[in-house]
């Protein structure tokens, strides 16, 4: 017992200490972030939040970078090496809205994007939004989806005629490290449970190893509350009572549906934000939406995804006090009703709700 | 010849012994293959004057509970069916129970169960007892329509939607193997065969249903070929129904829109996970899984259980169960054993029942008991009329 209480004081002093060495050395200076405004309503939402955090005096350098995908030696497609060696130097980034290409013989953008870094985990924060009406109130959930393997591998091979077989594959090291970040992320953020969602009825020997993963990684977080739960029961409380969830770690397919389950939940891709974790500290902060070709460059678009995924990024560096106040100005203008965008119910331009924004800032000061 | 020998027969005595001559006609098996799609499936031969036999599994959690319910509420409303009860215990590791169970439905041709629970530590020879069932007695379409009951407080109101999952093969199909320590692999396997067979299926029952659009949920820009396969197919099929407007949609796409806007959806036919995720889903919009019944069709047979296949342990022998779903599911047996009064009086009184909130379980806000909810579908179809025995 005594044994037990050591064991779980040391985990927590090296948990401690292993979060210090990550973004604390960002607490002095300006810090640098690689921009990447994306296409289509793109670079307005990303003008919007340059101009609330200049508003808000944020301590952060934009560096501005296109990842319109080039050939490059060898005749493999890759992202231009400014934009990765950016990347690589300043560790972070704030993406706009993508726009895949149908036939221009590349893959996605953000495929590339998650080949190069190696952004394993995606963590989608949904919390509901005062102000914005959805038949569900009371949302605090986060999903953090395993993002390289799993269904999503793009093994598929014809066997005959007629028979297609597709292959999910598991393994022990992306699951082990994905618990592992989300048990992490549910300590530095004071969440107090995490389930892991699986389908291990069925599919026992892929999400059985998933599912031993997060119980061996459980047992070194003690005081994270650790649950399993069938993928089906999980949809069926979720659309019923979404308020009994609080960190949700599964595998690539099922975190695409839940997590898409959930932005519907608060309201749509509009409204939510999303991060990529990489390893070697990489991280991607981006809004999900589409590019919205139809009101791009007409001042019409809703900057908060990306606003809240920029707020996303400031607490992974450290900056919380920046992080609350732009984030609080953000829900306040929202919750007031009276300047917001057509997406949210109002008819205001896109700059309007910005200005907004930067004025609730700057009266916090 | 001897087809055309018993049909005259049938014809000349039908007139005089009514029902008994229906089943000398259909003694000869013949008449069982003829089923075709929904509505045309030729109901199994009633034996013993009448009287149907259908194949019950009790099942675990609050299967044994539910279903005794169901065999009560039968005998007081004098339902001309008898249950064969197969028990099977789900935590051996022996086959020899599932197969009986296998045989008695293939026997009888109707089966009524509740959900075997699957212990999902026991090493992957062990498959899911639910899942051997569905594929040993080739139950290709899983049916599942959730429909807002007026009496049960949901989000959203009036939803009607009628759900088609593939229920035999695509994530399900139970293969799996480790290629490498620590690295392993399932296979999804999707064929043209029984796509082409589901997406039939559902146009058909969307059809006979007056349903006017079907829409497919897949995810084929990520799984290019296996899902791709799928949506081809169901597209193939849509060409030979002008009637009925077809469209797809990408699961994730499909769930956030579940959620927000229900009511553009009217049927939907989707591969085997998908289906599970969206089902239950559905389920969850319309009030829990205690109301909504689900029914697996075959070739040849038919099995009826609750849509989202709990098996509440958490639940089990403190009389909270709610008994809808599996009251409902009986309802669509009696219906495609064509004793379509039965079905009408059991489902009335289930509804009339459903708009007392007295009367409502807890898992719909309620704090009534199972046993006060099937006393009073009792009470309500001995009001409508027909006769009952003494309760």
């Amino acid at each position: 017992m005594a044994g037990n209480a050591l064991r779980s004081t040391l985990s927590r002093v090296l948990g401690a200490v292993k979060s210090q060495t990550q973004p604390r050395t960002f607490s002095r200076g300006v810090h640098t972030v690689t921009l990447i405004p994306g296409d289509g309503i793109g670079p307005e939402i990303s003008t919007a939040v340059m101009k609330i955090f200049e508003a808000a005096k944020v301590p952060i350098q934009w560096e501005e970078r296109n990842v319109t995908a080039i050939k490059g030696p060898g005749g493999k497609w890759m992202i231009p090496p400014e934009a990765k060696e950016s990347m690589d130097r300043s560790k972070i980034g704030l993406k706009g809205p993508l726009k895949t290409p149908i036939a221009a013989g590349h893959p996605s953008m953000n495929l590339l994007l998650r080949k190069t870094f190696d952004l394993y985990a995606n963590v989608r924060p949904c919390v509901s939004i005062e102000g914005y009406k959805t038949p569900y109130t009371d949302v605090d959930l986060v999903t953090i989806r395993e993002n390289t393997e799993g269904e999503y591998s793009g093994i598929e091979h014809v066997i005959v005629d007629g028979v297609v077989q597709s292959i999910k594959l598991i393994t022990e090291q992306a699951s082990r490290r994905i618990a592992e970040y989300a048990f992490e992320y549910a300590r530095n953020n004071q969440r107090s449970s995490v389930t892991a969602v699986h389908k291990a009825n069925i599919m026992r020997m892929s999400d059985g190893l998933f599912l031993r993963k997060c119980r061996e990684v459980a047992e070194n977080y003690k005081d994270v509350k650790f649950t399993e739960m069938y993928l089906d029961t999980v949809c069926l409380n979720m659309v019923q009572d979404p308020t009994q969830f609080d960190v949700l770690v599964m595998p690539n397919l099922y975190g695409d549906i839940l997590s898409d389950l959930c932005a519907g939940l608060i309201g749509g891709l509009g409204v939510t934000p999303s991060g990529n974790i990489g390893a070697n500290g990489v991280a991607i902060f981006e809004s999900v939406h589409g590019t919205a070709p139809d009101i791009a460059g007409k001042d019409l678009a809703n900057p908060t995804a990306l606003l809240l995924s920029a707020v996303m990024m400031l607490r992974h560096m450290g900056l919380h006090a920046d992080a609350k106040k732009i984030e609080t100005a953000c829900y306040d203008t929202i919750r007031d009703k009276k300047v917001l965008t057509k997406d949210l119910g109002g008819n205001s331009k896109c700059s309007e709700f910005t200005t907004e924004i930067c004025r609730r800032v700057q009266d916090m000061d | 010849a001897v087809l055309s020998l018993t049909n005259a027969r049938t014809s000349v005595t039908s007139g005089l012994v009514g029902h008994a001559a229906k089943v000398i006609g259909v003694a000869t098996s013949k008449q069982r293959e003829k089923c075709t799609y929904t509505g045309q499936i030729i109901p199994p031969p009633a034996r013993y004057g009448g009287r149907h036999t259908v194949t019950l599994i009790p099942g675990d959690g609050i299967g044994p509970e539910l279903l005794n319910h169901v065999r009560e509420l039968f005998r007081f409303s004098c339902v001309p069916l008898d249950f064969e009860v197969v028990n099977i215990n789900s935590s051996i590791t022996s086959e020899d129970d599932i197969n009986n169970a296998i045989t008695a439905i293939r026997r009888n041709g109707v089966a009524l169960k509740g959900n075997l629970e699957t212990n999902h530590t026991l090493p992957p020879s062990h498959k899911s007892r639910n899942n051997v069932l569905r594929t040993g007695l080739d139950l290709y379409a899983n049916v599942m329509r959730c429909q807002s009951l007026p009496g049960v407080q949901t989000r959203h109101k009036n939803i009607d939607i009628i759900i088609i999952r593939e229920n035999t093969e695509g994530e399900y199909s139970s293969l799996e193997h480790e290629s490498v320590p620590g690295v392993v692999e399932s296979l999804k396997i999707i064929t043209r065969n029984n796509s082409l067979r589901i997406a039939d299926y559902a146009f058909q029952l969307a059809r006979e249903k007056g349903r006017r659009r079907v829409t497919a949920v897949h995810k084929a820009n990520i799984m290019k070929l296996a899902d791709g396969l799928f949506l081809e197919c169901c597209r193939e099929v849509a060409s030979g129904y002008p009637d009925i407007a077809f469209d797809s949609m990408i699961v994730d796409n499909t769930t956030m829109q579940l959620v927000s806007k229900p009511h553009q959806f009217d049927v939907m036919v989707m591969p085997n996970l998908y289906g599970n995720v969206v089902s239950n889903v559905c389920a969850g919009l319309v009030g829990g899984p205690g109301l909504v019944p689900g029914a697996n069709y075959g070739r040849n047979y038919a099995v009826f259980e609750t849509a989202t296949r709990n098996t509440g342990k958490s639940i089990a022998g403190r009389n909270i169960a709610n008994p809808t779903a599996m009251l409902l599911a009986s309802c669509l047996m009696l219906d495609h054993l064509k004793l379509h009064d039965y079905a009408s009086m059991i489902r009335n009184a289930v509804f009339a029942t459903m708009n007392e909130s007295l009367l409502h379980t807890p898992d719909i806000g309620g704090q009534g008991t199972t046993s006060e909810m099937v006393q009073s579908v009792m009470r309500n179809i001995k009001s409508s009329g027909p006769l009952t025995t003494e309760l």
